[in-house]
């Protein structure tokens, strides 16, 4: 049966086990069909990133400045390890809480707060500076107070360990600098205030960290000059801006002559709040803030400044006043002129002509809430604009205009090639190089350098918007400003905003306030070394 | 399976793998990017999710977390539709994810960010429309015969 059936019966099976091989076969291909596109996938990921990259060497190539691609450029210095640093701060208010958190100190309020909003972590990777803050001055209780609750607190960031050292409270800021305990000061009083101590305190052989004004008056800078030249102490103005990473891509972009010849520097102030224009004295319910003859030793606070009755207006709003500050030039032009001077060095202008008014704030204030300064720079070609508004917080940014590219710098930095630039005119021509968008961006925040960025990319940029930083830290430019002080007590070595660039800043600043009360135009005799 | 024609079958199977390869590639450029963050889009959050966004936004390690499972959630999500392995799961939390997005931006009236669109939109999005794609490609399934599912099915039987 079987042979007779056989031949007819194999061939029906083998073309039923073939066709189901082949059917099978064509199912298995079918189910592997995503396989090729994922390697599809894959090698157009390839090109596009060669490509991108390509282009992107290519500008950088062109421009002379494979530099900035750097990783390392942009990396923070860490402090420098040293014996111990005994520090006494003067003046608590707010800056002086500011900086003790930038050194490693913070009000166990604070801590709390810090923690519950997650911002704590960021602190706790800070170097740990060595230093102890050992003394506290200040002429009200409450700050006091403020101060050696800061002072004492054991929680230190970097893995340091608290020593436990005592916290003594100082009356008078003379006490504190005849304390051979106190090895340096911090000076974070009233303006006023800033030079006389910095004096004092160089002559008692402390080294200084000072906030910004300088001083107030040509003599007292004159001496404080002088007298820092003299001595061996490192003295520091506080303008921890410049630590910033993304001036050091500037510096480069500077150094590498990107920009052409810089005709025009363009800063300004921005600010349209009441904190903005120095009204501080009301909580937020509107109540007058805590302070009063009884707790404030005002005759201090006003030092050698004409006397005035107490107020908490006064005590809390100086910088409204002409005895106490230089308003919107002191404590944010300064901020300005040390940025743009830091780069491009320009130093003493050889005029200022200031104008402007009170046109918005009109309270009992003398200083001016708009406020334009021009310094001019003959030997320098150049001109440096400073234009500060309290009444409209529209970004106007900071700008350096050259014949060939102009740069932004703010929270990023833009470099936007000139239209007319004759050195790119032709990269412009041959399209590597487009004036409409940014030739150059940097975000601080990102990780990498873009040349030819995309709109969005560039539109980011200009608004500051983007707030990334995931796998970098949060670093307080403040800390490395004063890590940057200490590491020159320690090893030796100028610091960035020493008595030099700080003596430039204070008479460009000086000149740029006698110019405005005085409605004239002011200039520097650069023999006498006066201002006329 | 079996009423699809050729042709509707085929349809199905490319629109699953066009979305896979997209979802992909934003997975792998968020990959590639070493300071990408969702910050800049979570701080525009607007509607029902702005509040979860500002909590997000506002605890770094949560911040990381998400951005850690949305780059590899996409990764994942675009893998598994291309090579159409779990592609029913990968569909629906795919639907889901962009859904996320939407409902974080969505183009309503009177809702303006500050982040650019590529397009202009009215309450309905590319965004929306990928979604509802994507729910498409859930509900009319082809990994079985387009995709490693085939292998699932057979080691199931």
């Amino acid at each position: 049966m079987a042979s007779d059936n056989g031949p007819k019966k194999s061939d029906r099976d083998k073309d039923r086990v073939e066709n189901s091989i082949s059917k099978q076969r064509r199912s298995l291909i079918k189910a592997l069909a995503g396989i090729p596109i994922v390697g599809l996938f894959g090698l157009s990921l390839f090109e596009k990133r060669a490509y991108d990259k390509r282009n992107n060497n290519r500008i950088f190539k062109e421009l002379g400045l494979e530099s900035l691609q750097d990783p390392n450029l942009g990396e923070i210095e860490s402090a420098r390890k040293g014996e111990l640093l005994r520090i006494g701060i003067i003046g608590w208010g707010v800056r002086g809480g500011q900086l003790s958190k930038a050194l490693g100190f913070l009000h166990p309020d604070e801590e709390n707060s810090m923690r519950e909003n997650g911002r704590l972590e960021d602190w706790l990777m800070q170097d740990d500076l060595n230093v102890a803050i050992t003394g506290v001055c200040d002429v009200f209780d409450l700050h006091a107070e403020k101060g050696l609750a800061i002072a004492g607190s054991e929680l230190r960031p970097g893995g340091g360990k608290s020593l436990k050292l005592p916290v003594k409270r100082y009356r008078r800021y003379q006490e504190m600098l005849a304390d051979k305990d106190i090895d340096a000061v911090v000076v974070t009083t009233p303006d006023h205030h800033h030079a006389r101590i910095s004096i004092d305190a160089i002559k008692a052989g402390k080294h200084v960290y000072c906030e910004k004004s300088v001083s107030l008056s040509e003599s007292e800078l004159n001496e404080l000059y002088a007298t820092v030249k003299s001595s061996d102490r490192v003295y520091q103005l506080g303008h921890q801006y410049v630590k910033n990473s993304i001036f050091k891509y500037a510096k480069e972009i500077i150094n590498k002559d990107i920009l052409g010849d810089i005709t025009l520097v363009e800063t300004t102030t921005n600010r349209n709040s009441e904190n903005g224009a120095w009204i501080r004295h009301l909580d937020k319910d509107g109540n007058p803030r805590p302070g009063s003859e009884k707790s404030i030793d005002w005759e201090q606070w006003l030092g050698n400044a004409p006397k005035a009755p107490f107020s908490v207006d006064r005590f809390y709003n100086w910088t409204k006043w002409f005895d106490y500050d230089t308003g919107l030039i002191g404590q944010l032009f300064s901020h300005e002129f040390d940025a743009v001077n830091q780069l491009l060095r320009i130093g003493i202008p050889a005029s200022v002509v200031s104008s402007g008014g009170i046109y918005h704030w009109k309270d009992n204030r003398e200083m001016a809430d708009m406020l334009q300064c021009v310094f001019e720079y003959p030997d320098k070609d150049m001109t440096l604009l400073y234009s500060g508004n309290l009444a409209s917080s529209l970004p106007r940014g900071r700008v350096f205009l050259g014949n060939d590219a102009s740069m932004e710098l703010g929270a990023s930095l833009v470099v936007h090639a000139d239209g007319n630039s004759k050195k790119y005119a032709e990269n412009i021509k041959n399209g590597l190089v487009d004036p409409s968008i940014p030739m150059i961006t940097f975000d601080p925040n990102g990780s990498s350098v873009d040349g030819v960025s995309s709109a969005t990319e560039s539109y980011y940029a200009s608004r500051g918007l983007i707030g990334t930083n995931i796998n970098g830290r949060n670093v307080d430019t403040s800390h490395l400003h004063l890590a940057e002080w200490i590491d020159c007590i320690r090893h030796g070595g100028e610091p960035s905003a020493n008595i030099e660039r700080a003596y430039e800043e204070g008479i460009a600043a000086l000149m740029a306030h006698r110019s405005y009360v005085e409605k004239r135009r002011v200039e520097w005799d650069p023999i006498q070394r006066k201002i006329v | 399976m079996k009423t699809y024609t050729n042709l509707q079958l085929y349809s199905l199977v490319l629109l699953r793998i066009l979305i896979g390869w997209h979802l992909l590639y934003e997975g792998i450029v968020k990959l590639l990017s070493s300071g990408w963050s969702s910050v800049g889009f979570l701080g525009e959050s607007q509607w029902i999710f702005s509040g979860l966004a500002q909590w997000i936004v506002s605890h770094d390690g949560v911040l990381q977390t998400v951005d850690f499972l949305n780059t590899w959630g996409l990764i994942a999500i675009g893998c598994g539709l291309i090579l159409g392995l779990f592609s029913r799961i990968a569909a629906i939390s795919g639907a889901a994810l962009l859904l996320m997005y939407y409902f974080n931006n969505p183009p309503f009236i009177g809702m303006e960010y500050s982040v650019p669109t590529e397009g202009s939109y009215l309450i309905i999005s590319k965004t929306l429309i990928e979604a509802l794609a994507l729910w498409i490609v859930a509900l009319f399934p082809t990994s079985k015969q387009f995709g490693l599912d085939f292998f699932i099915k057979r080691l199931k039987k």
